[in-house]
């Protein structure tokens, strides 16, 4: 039944195809949610299963035995792999908390430099505008939301391009977004496949927000103008491209200017089943998992001498 | 008045005085109230826009200067720069910093770029 703790641990690499097509397919918004649930749920059953594997380790050893008042030897299926296993579930956990404290506590502190900057001087409505050439945005989340723009990105756009660029960061800010990207950032450290589902995610969020300016702006191509525009400006100067460099548009920005160029597509009968197959695969992991943690607990308490075999 | 321009009107406070302040500081020299408001080239009144220069000034956001019969208005800036340095040395730190703060764009890979140039310049024939 240990077996089945190995389930929640290999599950989430199947997860970031999926997760992609997923986000390709799906409506926006629908795909954030999809997105951001499936992979708190694959990173807690993975970490679940890491949990029950360490105790199960530090159980067989007489010392943690006695602690857990353990009265009969704990049965486990292979005891010359309960230790290693153990070992490595426990260098992998203390990896993983050690990489997730330091991105929060940095995060935390980029977050807090950012509100103070645009708490310092007095906002235009909720525009916090930045004295820089160099071309950035973004949606600063808390009270007031705030959106922070460079003058060099200000300078880079249209008047109504400029708008579609607020109505976006608005959208970020009134659908907490934050909330969504900060999501994916903990479960990207409950396992390695799940980094490549924190992309997903992120670009689910920001295709969110264009269909939102879109909406606002009521003008698509416009949107898409205002995001190819920016993310031009935001390029040093145009590079020269070497003969060999793939013309493969693969990156977020390319994809969120396509889909709002292309007519919406109808949610085909793949949607579904992309979306069904994310479903089944969280499902399964969270099932696999909660199955080996109750089987370990049951084990526990024979060895307790609470349950008879 | 059209559907666009009623839209205008009605907006936000808040998003207007954005739209005002990002209009002058995108032009980076002081604008009439005339001036911004053929730079919007949205609905609003110039009486409208009038009115929300004057607002931003009492609060001290942007400053202006007599211009004919009328003022010209144009951003109050900081110590030179230095909220900007401020936060793009704190910022710029963190290569992971996209995932608290959703920024507009992401880096562009050399084939993204081709991309969306011909993109442009198509919508400019």
């Amino acid at each position: 039944m240990t077996a089945l703790l190995l389930v929640p641990l290999l599950v989430p690499f199947l997860a970031p195809p999926l997760a992609r097509r997923a986000a390709d397919r799906l409506a926006p918004a629908t795909a954030l949610w999809v997105l951001t649930a499936s992979a708190l749920a694959l990173a807690g059953a993975c970490v679940a299963a890491l949990g029950a594997l360490i105790l199960t380790g530090l159980l067989t050893l007489p010392a943690f035995a006695a602690l857990g008042e353990l009265v009969h030897p704990l049965r486990t299926p292979a005891d010359h792999v309960v230790l290693p296993a153990a070992t490595a579930a426990t260098g992998v956990l203390t990896l993983s908390a050690w990489t997730l404290v330091r991105s929060a506590l940095r995060q935390t502190r980029a977050f807090r430099t950012a509100r103070t900057q645009a708490g310092r001087r007095p906002a235009a409505g909720d525009l916090c505008v930045i004295d820089s050439p160099h071309p950035d945005a973004y949606a600063l989340p808390g009270r007031p939301h705030r959106i922070v723009v460079t003058t060099g990105m200000l300078r880079s756009l249209g008047p109504a391009e400029r708008e579609a660029l607020f109505a976006h960061e608005r959208a970020h800010n009134r659908s907490g977004h934050h909330y969504f990207l900060a999501a994916a950032e903990l479960a990207a450290h409950g396992h390695p496949a799940l980094r490549a589902t924190r992309d997903a995610i992120r670009l689910a969020a920001e295709r969110a927000a264009d269909e939102a300016a879109a909406e606002v702006v009521g003008d698509r191509r416009l949107t898409a103008t205002a995001i190819a525009r920016a993310a031009l400006a935001g390029q040093a100067s145009p590079t020269t491209r070497p003969a060999f460099a793939p013309a493969a548009t693969t990156g977020p920005v390319p994809r969120r200017v396509a889909a709002l160029l292309e007519p919406s597509r109808g949610r085909s009968r793949a949607t579904r089943r992309t979306a069904s197959l994310l479903v089944a695969c969280t499902v399964l992991s969270v099932a696999a998992g909660t199955a080996g943690v109750a089987d370990f607990h049951h084990r526990v308490e024979i060895a307790q001498g609470e349950e008879s075999p | 008045m059209t559907d666009a321009d009623a839209r205008d009107e009605r907006r936000p406070a808040g998003e207007l005085e954005a739209a005002v302040m990002a209009a002058l500081w995108a032009a980076g020299a002081p604008l009439t109230p005339g001036l911004v408001q053929t730079e919007l080239g949205s609905g609003l009144a110039r009486t409208t826009v009038a009115t929300i220069l004057t607002r931003l000034h009492e609060k001290g956001v942007v400053s202006r200067e007599r211009q004919g019969r009328g003022y010209a208005y144009f951003p109050v800036q900081d110590a030179p720069g230095l909220t900007a340095r401020r936060m793009h040395s704190e910022l710029d730190r963190d290569a992971d910093r996209e995932t608290v703060l959703a920024r507009f764009v992401a880096q562009l890979s050399p084939g993204d770029e081709q991309y969306l140039r011909r993109l442009l310049e198509g919508d400019e024939r």
